[in-house]
């Protein structure tokens, strides 16, 4: 607010330019190249689109049929759910004004915004939400977020602006549940939701609007001038494929990207590759481990994954793989989340432990080839992981290296990812793996831990059963009260450090390189774009303008 | 003449079949589903709502039912929907042509003109130093990796010269363009991936050329055109090249279905979309019905492309007649 006075200069200054643009380019949009002219003012002015890539194009507008994180970038843009995450990963308002949980746990009010409006200018009401309920739990919808739904006892419509939610029973990640976003039922109604038009032409309440979308090429969308929090700055939304790393890396030194996500060998590239861009890196809500199947012989055995806990050097593996860019993992709660447990111990890194406890469990190198034997037969063993992931593979070569320093011979072996999934992992044919998990915010982790969760496409696949732990799990998700739930995740985060369900690797981070005539852009928690309303490039920096709007 | 060819196109029709019964089978054997790749290893999405999809596609019922189904429809030409987006199968392969033809045909033209001579060349001038350093500069376009030479070319033209745009089909503001603008446009954007697409074949045609025109240059009837009196020219021209070029027409019939083929990894390098990204994509994604609808298509223009190649060359060559 300390430029006040110079507002209405600038607003002129807008003004002629955009008459300039409109006289001189009608044709546009045409690139400003003026880079050299200093950044003016500090008062955010309208303008500039943002270009992003995606390796991959999306396959649906319609953020209850999409599951890839491709749709993710322009769904995330065009929709909101009734909450969300803020940026300091608490749950917040959304297109709901206020939300109650009532004491048992078993019924959720939402009070709704009053000023939201469509893109195509209906208002948004409790119908819209009831239809998005209930297209989530039509067994025809094709939609791998049914789980979250079908679990809800009634639904309810108490007024236009006023919906009320009944469960069975109390389910703490509900809340999560209905960030969601919400679909608008006057476009839907009377049509196939899997085959709806709307799922190429989407209509939502979201900053952004959507304007085309060239398969395979890219996805345009266009400020929301009625959107409920003001109008963005930033003019276009635009998501461009371009399936091939290396290339995004090409166009970003060409300045024909503005956002990039960057691999750790970019990261580290020299700095005059960024001259035109910041560089940001937080923390991902991920974790990368290594986990042995524990139906089997000798990986069963605490001692033994104790063993090789100590014999692998989580650093050498960051420093390796990330070039440093990611943290050593103690849990499966990265530190960013408020589950995780400050006070859990790092493992260490001893080799010479490994090969004491190793010893005591009867692995002699009986022959003295340097290699072990178990129950009188060399022992070796085989890490699975999935091609196409650089960073495992060669967190796999690693682990075979520090391995083999105590005399143990693993084997690596790489595979394509769905049959990884259905041979391997869904039969449970594997000895070690090398995966990762990307998780959810709420920090339920039943289906990862819990003894019950071990069928064969479920996610306990390491098979893990601790009675405590499944006792935790199941408390602390029916537990709405944080401080009681991040009681118990400690509690189950030192038990596992004690039972080593799997060696906790690394958490990733996301780096991104992002141009640096964006101003507004703040780094919080969650990440970098979660007030991409608020940005916006001062007119002297803007590189496209628009001759509509 | 013509019964020949309507017995080769009975005989298509049984091929047809038996090459769908295989994809669907290869297919249906290879590990993994389409709600994998959907669904990755995400802790949002659970075991159970996985299942639900997987009933929905209609992938619990048995393999013979599947392929009835799945050729019950093809018998009406509809290729079913994409397991990815829900769109039908043949309208995102017949979106794919136009781009993938354009860059085929431009890739077959230059690599027409730049073998043709290239090869005449280094035949009749065999072993000179000139056909000695276009055999090197073959064996290098033919071994160099594809995506490695992409890339060179991108830094050297896209980045330090700006000569080309480094990815994509068309600009960003493409649609504002004036009709030549727009030619321009896509006409820069296709230099880079028309060279790369040409280099692989560009070789193995040259040396088809060379060892075809070195064969016919020891023929009788060119020793008998010397002879006469007639100038170098006139032998290899006249004479010469009409019989060196026959195996043009195979490779020509045999590059049919690669015209809408498309190749993966120059697409993936040069952000093309094209049908090898389509099918690449739909391979990885288990997409069945896209990874069938090329496939039918593909198998159709081969047998094509043979018979086209096969008449041809009965036309070309008197001395080939088909009963």
């Amino acid at each position: 607010m300390k430029n006040k006075i110079k507002k209405p200069t600038c607003r002129i200054c807008t003004l002629l330019f955009v008459l300039c643009t409109f006289l001189f380019f009608s044709c546009s949009p045409e690139k400003n190249d003026n880079q050299n002219v200093s950044s003016g003012g500090s008062v955010p002015v309208y303008g500039d689109a943002y270009i992003t890539a995606n390796l991959s194009d999306s396959s649906y507008l319609n953020p209850i049929l999409a599951s890839d994180s491709a749709s993710g970038a322009a769904n995330g843009q065009l929709f909101n759910g009734l909450l969300k995450y803020d940026k300091d990963l608490q749950v917040a308002c959304d297109l709901a004004e206020s939300y109650d949980v009532s004491k048992d746990g078993l019924e959720i009010t939402f009070k709704l915004r009053k000023d939201v409006k469509w893109h195509d200018g209906q208002p948004f009401t409790a119908r819209d939400v009831k239809y998005t309920y209930e297209a989530l739990t039509d067994p025809n919808t094709r939609t791998p977020y049914s789980s979250n739904f079908t679990i809800i006892k009634k639904f309810k419509i108490v007024d236009d602006y006023t919906v009320k939610v009944y469960y069975d029973a109390p389910f703490a990640p509900n809340l999560q549940s209905w960030m969601m976003p919400v679909l608008p039922e006057h476009i839907f109604r009377g049509q196939d939701i899997n085959n709806a038009s709307a799922n190429r032409n989407p209509v939502g309440t979201g900053p952004y609007k959507f304007k085309s979308w060239q398969t395979d090429q890219k996805i345009t969308l266009t400020s929301n001038g009625g959107y409920f929090k003001g109008r963005p700055y930033i003019n276009r939304y635009i998501v461009q494929v371009v399936p091939d790393q290396a290339v995004q890396f090409l166009e970003l030194r060409n300045e024909s990207l503005d956002s990039v996500g960057l691999s750790p060998d970019q990261w580290n590239a020299y700095e005059s590759f960024f001259e035109k861009y910041d560089k940001y890196r937080y923390p991902s809500h991920a974790f990368t481990y290594m986990g042995f199947n524990m139906s089997m012989e000798p990986f069963g055995d605490k001692n033994f994954r104790k063993a090789m806990q100590y014999a692998v050097n989580k650093k050498d593996i960051i420093d390796g793989v990330l070039l440093g860019t990611g943290k050593e993992a103690a849990g499966p709660y990265p530190p960013h989340v408020w589950a995780h447990n400050p006070n859990l111990k790092m493992s260490e890194y001893d080799p010479q432990k490994a090969a004491e406890i190793l010893k005591e469990l009867g692995f002699e190198d009986v022959n003295k080839d340097g290699l072990l034997e178990y129950k009188g037969k060399r022992f070796e063993f085989t890490i699975t992981t999935n091609q196409g992931n650089k960073q495992r593979e060669l967190t796999a070569q690693i682990v075979q290296e520090q391995l083999k320093k105590i005399g143990i011979k693993a084997n690596i072996r790489i595979i394509e990812f769905s049959t990884f999934v259905n041979q391997y992992i869904a039969k449970r044919e594997f000895e070690a793996i090398i995966m990762g998990w990307s998780l959810a915010l709420d920090p339920d982790q039943y289906s990862l831990w819990h003894s019950k969760e071990t069928g064969p496409r479920q996610y306990n696949m390491l098979g893990y059963s601790n009675p405590r732990v499944d006792e935790i799990l199941i408390e602390a998700r029916s537990t709405f009260d944080t401080d009681k739930r991040r009681k118990l995740y400690y509690e189950m985060q030192e038990i596992m450090a004690e039972d080593i369900p799997c060696i906790f690797l690394y958490y990733p981070e996301t780096l991104l390189a992002l141009h640096k005539r964006f101003k507004g852009v703040e780094l919080a928690p969650i990440g970098v774009g979660h007030n991409f309303e608020e940005w916006w490039v001062p007119q002297a920096l803007q590189r496209y303008a628009f001759s509509d709007k | 003449m013509f019964q020949y060819l309507i017995k080769r196109l009975l005989y298509s029709i049984p091929i047809i079949i038996g090459i769908t019964v295989i994809t669907f089978a290869v297919m249906y054997f290879t590990p993994g589903k389409p709600t994998d790749a959907m669904t990755d290893f995400n802790t949002n999405i659970t075991a159970e709502s996985k299942e639900r999809l997987y009933k929905l596609y209609g992938l619990d019922k048995p393999v013979y039912e599947q392929y009835w189904n799945w050729l019950k429809r093809v018998a009406v030409l509809d290729f079913g929907s994409s397991f990815k987006d829900g769109r039908s199968a043949s309208e995102k392969i017949i979106e794919r042509l136009p781009a993938t033809i354009l860059l085929n045909v431009l890739s077959i033209i230059l690599m027409i003109i730049v073998a043709v001579p290239a090869g005449i060349y280094s035949a009749v001038r065999k072993y000179s130093l000139a056909d000695r350093i276009l055999t090197v500069i073959v064996f290098i376009c033919f071994s160099a990796p594809v995506f490695w030479v992409a890339l060179m070319l991108m830094i050297a033209f896209g980045l330090w010269l700006g000569w080309f745009p480094i990815s994509g089909i068309v600009s960003f503001d493409f649609n504002e363009l004036s009709f030549f603008g727009k030619t321009r446009d896509l006409a820069n954007h296709l230099v880079l991936p028309v060279i790369v697409s040409t280099l692989g074949s560009f070789a193995v045609l040259s040396r088809y050329i060379r060892s075809g025109m070195l064969d016919v240059l020891k023929q009788d009837y060119i020793k008998t055109a010397y002879s006469k009196g007639l100038s170098e020219r006139q032998v290899i021209f006249n004479h010469a090249l009409k019989n060196a070029l026959l195996p043009l027409i195979t490779i020509i019939g045999l590059s049919i279905p690669g015209l809408i083929g498309g190749s993966f990894i120059i697409e993936t390098v040069f952000s093309y979309p094209g049908m090898g990204r389509l099918g690449f994509d739909a391979i990885m994604a288990r997409d069945y019905p896209v990874i069938m609808g090329i496939g039918v298509i593909s198998a159709f223009l081969t047998l094509l492309g043979n018979i086209i190649a096969d008449i041809s060359y009965a036309a070309a060559d008197p001395r080939i007649r088909y009963r």
